[in-house]
């Protein structure tokens, strides 16, 4: 970042300069623990061809998603161009799968985030205000908690039918109860520092020191925490569609894939298997990610 | 101790209200009414069955008389299965959803703890990468996917035990249920344990015991699981959520007549009081057993104050 403002004609020296300024910074820690272990990138690793797939698997593959073939039913894989089998009403397992995945994964991301922007708001605004809102804020959340939450994501999706906001919104304000835990016990240790002291001296509001100087530091735990809310919210929707109150047919998320595999696995076992596989994959690769994330950030277990 | 269950009980109150309250109004805001069917009721039939109910009234004025209702301990009358009560079609199917979820916590407790200490003892050898993949399995499989697979296997094609039904309890017809109710439980179970022994067995006291000369296994079974299985304890609450959510997915792949398989009919036949007094049901077990386990916690750990 510093060599290219030196003088020209001294691009050695830049460099020389560059590496001895550079040091190891916390993140560089972080990165190179994280590429040490196995297991995490192996989970980057499928997470990623697993996205792309998602992306750009529902464009490529013979058959879309939603085409009946009425003489394609009930095949198995292997047959007839069908790579992964066909189900009740001919359609292609594959095509389905990627479209699923897609729908699974864009739930997760979407859902995640909404529940990143509530927990981070409330946590912080909680821990760096502190005293009497902190305490009534902080209730808030140990009431949320001890209810039954998937009884009201049920009524939820029973009371407003079951459309993809809905499903965003309603797992999302489930799940970020825990990222606000999170969130305030870091801003209750960083509200002390002499950086935020500084903050204050210079003239900031509190709204500015919260958002500029708080937020950014608490990414580390908070990278974390997303890395495994993901999952849980695939795990959610995937929950819901099983019973038949998520994604409405047509379309197809893993949930809807599993829900109708298990209908008809006397008859079609692969409706059931590649399903059931592709889920698992997923969600292990983001927990695999995100327990590495964990020992890399966290210096407290190295 | 008398003043931190009843400073507890204070804040259950307000919680179970605010449970009821929303859950009233969303069920309440949902479109289509519990006397919808196939066939439309004349106009006049239909108002005197909503009169029957008191749903002629205003919206308010019914959410008064049911919450008056709720601290009579009356929940009202079924709206969609004639001639019961929401207490009795509770209590007609409770056993079910009991007898599952007790036998997987407890089989949970003990395969977990089990399986924990030995990878704990045995840490970083093949013992403890087997049990800790078993964990990271238990933990990203759902019960949805290994239901249906465990019924596939041993059901469908192996033939030992039967696919579904609840067959007067008998003992094959629970093993696979209950089987898929634990497996998770047993995942989060053993990793709890094992990262508290481990913990524990680099703790002062335990190096005293060593120093003693106490046989090892004196130890681990007198000194260290003691102390280790107590976060267990504060794991009581979330095992209890997530024993219902998953009995919701076993009572409908299992079709067995337990509480779970109510609670989805019941909200999509829009049969409101099924779905409250369900609602209320569920709230006021896990904040029973939350409270139940701060106790237990308070009293099995001096160094815990309750305040």
């Amino acid at each position: 970042m510093t060599g290219a403002i030196l003088a020209p004609g001294s691009q050695r020296g830049a460099e020389l300069m560059q590496q001895a300024a550079k040091g190891r910074s916390l993140w560089d820690d972080a990165t190179r623990r994280l590429l040490r272990n196995r297991a995490a990138v192996a989970g980057m690793i499928v997470l990623a061809v697993l996205v792309v797939a998602a992306i750009v698997g529902p464009h490529v593959t013979p058959y879309a998603y939603d085409e009946i073939n009425k003489n394609d039913v009930w095949l198995p894989p292997l047959v007839e161009g069908h790579l992964l089998g066909s189900d009740s009403l001919g359609r292609d397992l594959l095509a389905r799968l990627l479209m699923g995945l897609r729908v699974s994964l864009a739930i997760g991301l979407v859902a995640t985030f909404v529940s990143l922007v509530i927990g981070v708001a409330w946590g912080a605004v909680a821990g760096f205000v502190g005293g009497r809102l902190d305490e009534a804020m902080m209730r808030v959340v140990d009431v949320l908690y001890s209810l039954p939450f998937i009884f009201f994501v049920i009524l939820l999706m029973v009371t407003f039918g079951s459309n993809f906001i809905l499903i965003f919104v309603a797992i999302g304000a489930v799940e970020w109860l825990t990222m606000s835990r999170i969130v305030r016990g870091q801003t209750l240790t960083l509200k002390h520092k002499e950086f935020v002291e500084a903050a204050r001296a210079a003239g900031l509001g509190q709204g500015a020191i919260i958002f500029r100087h708080i937020v950014p530091n608490l990414l580390g735990p908070v990278v974390v925490y997303v890395t495994l809310t993901i999952p849980a919210v695939i795990l959610a929707e995937s929950f819901l569609s099983f019973l038949g109150l998520g994604v409405q047919p047509p379309m197809a998320s893993l949930g809807t894939l599993i829900a109708n595999g298990a209908q008809d696995m006397e008859l079609a076992w692969w409706l059931l298997v590649f399903p059931s596989v592709l889920m698992v994959i997923t969600l292990m690769s983001f927990n695999f990610i995100g327990d590495g994330l964990r020992d890399a950030i966290d210096p407290k277990d190295r | 101790m008398l003043r931190f269950i009843g400073r507890r009980l204070l804040v259950a109150i307000p919680t179970l209200l605010l449970v009821v309250t929303v859950a009233f109004f969303m069920m309440r805001a949902a479109p289509g009414s519990p006397f919808d069917m196939d066939r439309k009721l004349s106009p006049e039939i239909e108002r005197n069955v909503m009169a029957k109910y008191g749903m002629d009234r205003p919206l308010g004025e019914q959410y008064l008389t049911y919450l008056k209702g709720v601290a009579h301990g009356d929940l009202g009358p079924s709206l969609k299965y004639k001639d019961k009560s929401v207490l009795q079609i509770l209590d007609e199917n409770y056993g079910v959803s009991l007898t599952l979820g007790l036998s997987a916590i407890l089989i949970a407790g003990i395969v977990g703890v089990t399986l924990g200490v030995l990878a704990a003892l045995r840490q970083n050898q093949a013992i403890d990468y087997g049990v800790m993949t078993v964990a990271i399995l238990g933990v990203c499989i759902p019960t949805f996917v290994t239901a249906p697979l465990l019924v596939l296997a041993f059901a469908s094609k192996l033939g030992w035990l039967p696919s579904a039904g609840w067959n007067g309890g008998a003992l094959p017809n629970l093993v696979l249920p209950i089987a898929v109710l634990a497996l998770p439980q047993i995942a989060i179970i053993s990793r709890l344990t094992r990262a508290g022994m481990i913990e524990v067995l680099h703790s002062n006291y335990v190096r005293t015991a060593r120093a003693k000369g106490l046989p090892e296994s004196r130890i681990v079974a007198k000194h260290a699981l003691r102390a280790a299985i107590l976060p267990l304890v504060s794991y009581l609450g979330p095992a209890c959520a997530g024993l219902i959510t998953g009995s919701l997915v076993v009572e409908k792949i299992f079709n067995l007549p337990g509480l779970g398989k109510f609670f989805v009919i019941s909200a999509l036949q829009r049969d409101y009081t099924v779905v409250m007094g369900m609602v209320i049901f569920y709230a006021a077990l896990i904040l029973a057993l939350n409270l139940l386990a701060d106790l237990l916690y308070a009293t099995l750990d001096p160094r815990v104050r309750l305040a």
